[in-house]
């Protein structure tokens, strides 16, 4: 329902184009439809109420002649709201001028802290060659501390800790000591995991606030689950209250909730959100992007990441090259296994379509991305000589037979991936030209 | 007040009274029973208080204080804010508006009383009862990460011992998370009964075979396998829950006789989805909504009820063992609209 949020406000202001600009009335069927929108996406209601309120001004007397039908221009306008609120550009952690610099990390059981420990050792390691070490409080979940010794080894973190059987396992003590020990062995960053605890304990917020008081972190992160509803505002105040956190780590973000808890915690601490936790791997983590992330609430995808994760792929040099063969319609079969090589190594295909616009939750479920039809078109390709691949209009009878022997497949899927790659092809040549393929349409073809 | 335990529970004949048979597989002897059972009132006492904490609060006397306009918003900012979801809170209202109007219903006494009718109705869907009287019985947890499956085994591992006096074998299929093993047996240690673990990185239906092959062997009576946290959107993962179903199904006719999938009562609409594909995979046949000691509702367990007819069968209160209760509808609907 969600997905065509587009599609809905343009059927709402249909009549506005008359006009030509945005009035009370029109306006009104609108806001209907972004708060059912956002409550859907689970920003909290009060949030809603405040938002909309605010995005009617601005949309109030909004011109509407320009190139956008009255819908798109709602949308953007909602969207750039959106992206202001979640905290504009980038925000980014502090460091301490004498390290080590010490993150707390903080949150509900089950939101991901562990994990978001390891992942954010890991980040600084790899982005900021900085040397990391990890804290193991978590006295109180069994295993936890096992747990974190794995990962934060995986991280390739030294982890402090300690055992079970430690006469003095009072996790405001193991912070302490973990700083010291950080110190003495010129550590640049401490991360302290804790902990899950509910926000209304008060003998474990009062716990955390010690700990805070003990280690005085540069940053405390509070960790929340991106499928969090409409209590997240309440989680946030009380986290803001006791520990007056600085940042905000959300997890879980490869699901497919729409995230809006991470609009309500921005709206009511004004805290940045500062990463985004993407997967079960240690390097599923990344910079938060609130332009994205409002793009999501929206159910708009997130062209930016993939066109970012694209860059990190494929270098400038590839790109001309690949321009140059697309011009001169010399693109083949190899250059399509490379970039199908390419392709996967940026991720699971499945996860990588959601960020294409129009391909929410929903339709992904139905397009079911299979990764082992990925490995026979792989060895499909392989199974041909290079002359077949450059030319695969040459690919017919005996040679289809080869093949599909060759590949273990059958003559029907060489077939299939022949005719496929010619219409492929046809579509990136327009690409070449300027023109946007529709991507929905291939894909649909293509399945 | 709450539905029993023996209420929950499907036995052959009455519940077996006290304290289980050492003999059966079980870790601690009997001898410090009584001591054990002082401390056991006491934090009993406290779980309970806890529960009526989370479920038993006073509605909110605003809802029909006085019966204007805003009535119908005002209700249906609470059911929102409860995470119930736009078109539950829709069909709800719009039932009791109808009723309102047309003048069944008179003065808010009338109308708080007929809402939580309505919303416990859309709470009792399908078999709330857990039956055991197969041997072994086979029950399995899934759901996303972190949403209390470990934890809600051991607790029901503990109650299934300590209320019904039934001997309990636990498996450790999640081998994927790291210390996930190490983390089961803690409880099983914590709930008095055996458990099963495989290698981390190894087969999980092997895990699960192998534990069913030992309850049938052992004469235990009942199994829980606990499996690897993972979300609904990743295929592989699904594939495999699914395949770890298959095994069991193969193994032992009628197996597994329950699924539980856990829902962690903070969660919002996307709870839903998390329960459409769970169920698709692997054939859910109860939700348990963990985390109800906190300030969320868990209305999202209403929503899935009313769109997939999956019930509720157990509320998660805390992170101690005692902290399991059976769900109750009733009380579930009041708190919903409780005063925060
Ligand atoms: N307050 C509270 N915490 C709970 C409840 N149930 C589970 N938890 C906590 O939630 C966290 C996650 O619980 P687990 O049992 O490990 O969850 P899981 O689903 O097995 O997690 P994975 O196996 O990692 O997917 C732990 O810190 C538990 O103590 C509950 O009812 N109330
Ligand atoms: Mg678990």
């Amino acid at each position: 329902m969600f997905d065509s949020l587009a599609e809905k406000l343009q059927a709402t202001l249909s009549e506005v184009r008359q006009h030509g600009t945005l009035t009370e009335q029109d306006i009104d069927g609108a806001m209907r439809e972004i708060r059912l929108a956002l409550l859907e996406a689970d920003v909290n209601f009060k949030v809603v109420r405040q938002f909309t309120a605010q995005l009617k001004e601005r949309c109030l007397g909004a011109d509407v002649i320009g190139k956008l039908n009255p819908g798109q221009q709602v949308v953007k306008i909602v969207g750039e709201e959106l992206t202001e609120l979640m905290g504009g550009a980038s925000a980014g952690l502090s460091f301490s001028s004498r390290p080590p610099t010490v993150i707390l990390m903080a949150g509900l059981q089950g939101s991901g802290k562990t994990t978001a420990t390891a992942k954010l050792a890991r980040y600084l390691r790899e982005e900021h060659s900085s040397s990391v070490a990890v804290a193991a409080c978590d006295v109180y979940r069994p295993a936890a501390v096992d747990q974190l010794v794995k990962v934060g080894a995986q991280a390739g973190a030294a982890v402090y800790f300690r055992d079970p059987t430690h006469p003095d396992r009072d996790p405001v003590e193991i912070a302490s000591w973990a700083l010291e020990r950080a110190r003495s062995e010129g550590k640049d960053v401490l991360i302290v995991d804790t902990s899950g605890r509910l926000h209304v304990d008060e003998q474990l917020m009062a716990e955390l606030v010690r700990i805070r008081d003990a280690v005085k972190p540069t940053d405390v992160l509070l960790v929340v689950d991106a499928m969090t509803g409409q209590d997240a505002v309440n989680v946030a105040e009380s986290f803001a209250e006791a520990v007056q956190f600085d940042g905000v780590v959300m997890s879980k973000l490869d699901g497919d909730a729409r995230g809006g808890a991470a609009l309500s915690v921005k709206a009511v601490t004004g805290k940045p959100i500062l990463f985004a936790s993407t997967g079960e791997k240690l390097e599923q983590f990344e910079r938060f992007h609130p332009d994205r992330m409002a793009q999501r609430i929206l159910g708009m995808g997130d062209v930016m990441s993939l066109i970012e994760k694209a860059e990190q792929q494929f270098d400038e040099g590839d790109a001309r090259e690949l321009e140059r063969k697309l011009r001169r319609n010399e693109f083949g079969l190899d250059d399509f296994l490379d970039q199908l090589k390419m392709i996967r190594k940026m991720g699971p295909l499945s996860s990588l379509l959601g960020m294409i616009p129009g391909f929410g939750g929903q339709q992904l479920k139905n397009m079911k991305v299979d990764e082992r039809e990925l490995d026979r078109i792989q060895a499909i390709i392989l199974s041909m000589t290079p002359e077949e691949r450059r030319r695969p209009e040459l690919i017919k009878g005996s040679r289809r037979l080869r093949i599909a022997r060759g590949s273990g497949t059958n003559v029907q899927q060489v077939n299939k991936l022949v005719k496929q790659f010619g219409q492929m092809r046809k579509v990136m040549r327009q690409v070449g030209r300027g023109k946007m393929p529709d991507i929905g349409a291939l894909m649909r073809n293509a399945r | 007040m709450a539905r029993d335990w023996s209420d929950l529970f499907i036995t052959d004949g009455p519940a077996a009274e006290g304290a289980p048979d050492g003999s059966r597989g079980s870790r601690d002897g009997g001898g410090e029973g009584g001591r054990q059972r002082g401390g056991l009132f006491r934090r009993l006492r406290e779980s309970m208080a806890k529960t009526r904490q989370a479920l038993g609060s006073e509605i909110q006397a605003t809802l029909f204080g006085e019966l204007d306009e805003q009535t119908w918003e005002r209700l249906e900012e609470a059911l929102i804010m409860a995470d119930v979801g736009a078109s539950t809170t829709a069909s709800v209202v719009a039932t009791l508006e109808e009723e309102a109007v047309s003048g069944k219903l008179e003065g808010g006494q009338a109308l708080s009383e007929r809402l939580i009718e309505l919303l416990a109705d859309t709470a009792r869907v399908g078999e709330a009862r857990i039956d055991i009287r197969a041997k072994p019985t086979v029950i399995m947890a899934v759901g996303v990460n972190g949403t209390g499956k470990t934890t809600t085994i051991g607790k029901l591992a503990w109650h299934l011992r300590n209320e019904l006096g039934v001997s309990v074998l636990l498996g450790a299929a999640d081998t994927f998370r790291a210390a996930a093993a190490e983390q089961l047996e803690g409880w099983a240690e914590r709930a008095g009964c055996e458990i099963v673990t495989g290698a981390e990185g190894s087969d999980p239906g092997a895990v699960a075979f192998e534990t069913i092959a030992q309850a049938r062997s052992r004469g235990v009576d009942v199994v829980i396998v606990d499996t690897a946290g993972r979300l609904h959107t990743q295929d592989d993962l699904m594939g495999e829950l699914g395949k770890v179903r298959r095994v069991i199904e193969r193994q032992l006719e009628g197996a597994p006789h329950e699924t539980l999938l856990t829902i962690d009562a903070t969660t919002g609409q996307n709870g839903l989805r998390q329960a459409k594909l769970f169920a698709e995979t692997a054939h859910v046949s109860g939700v348990v909504l963990t985390k109800l000691d906190g300030t969320a509702r868990g209305g999202i367990a209403l929503a899935i009820a009313r769109e997939l007819a999956l019930p509720v069968k157990l509320i998660g209160v805390g992170e101690s063992v005692e902290d399991l209760r059976p769900f109750d509808p009733d009380d579930f609907a009041r708190a919903l609209i409780a005063e925060s």
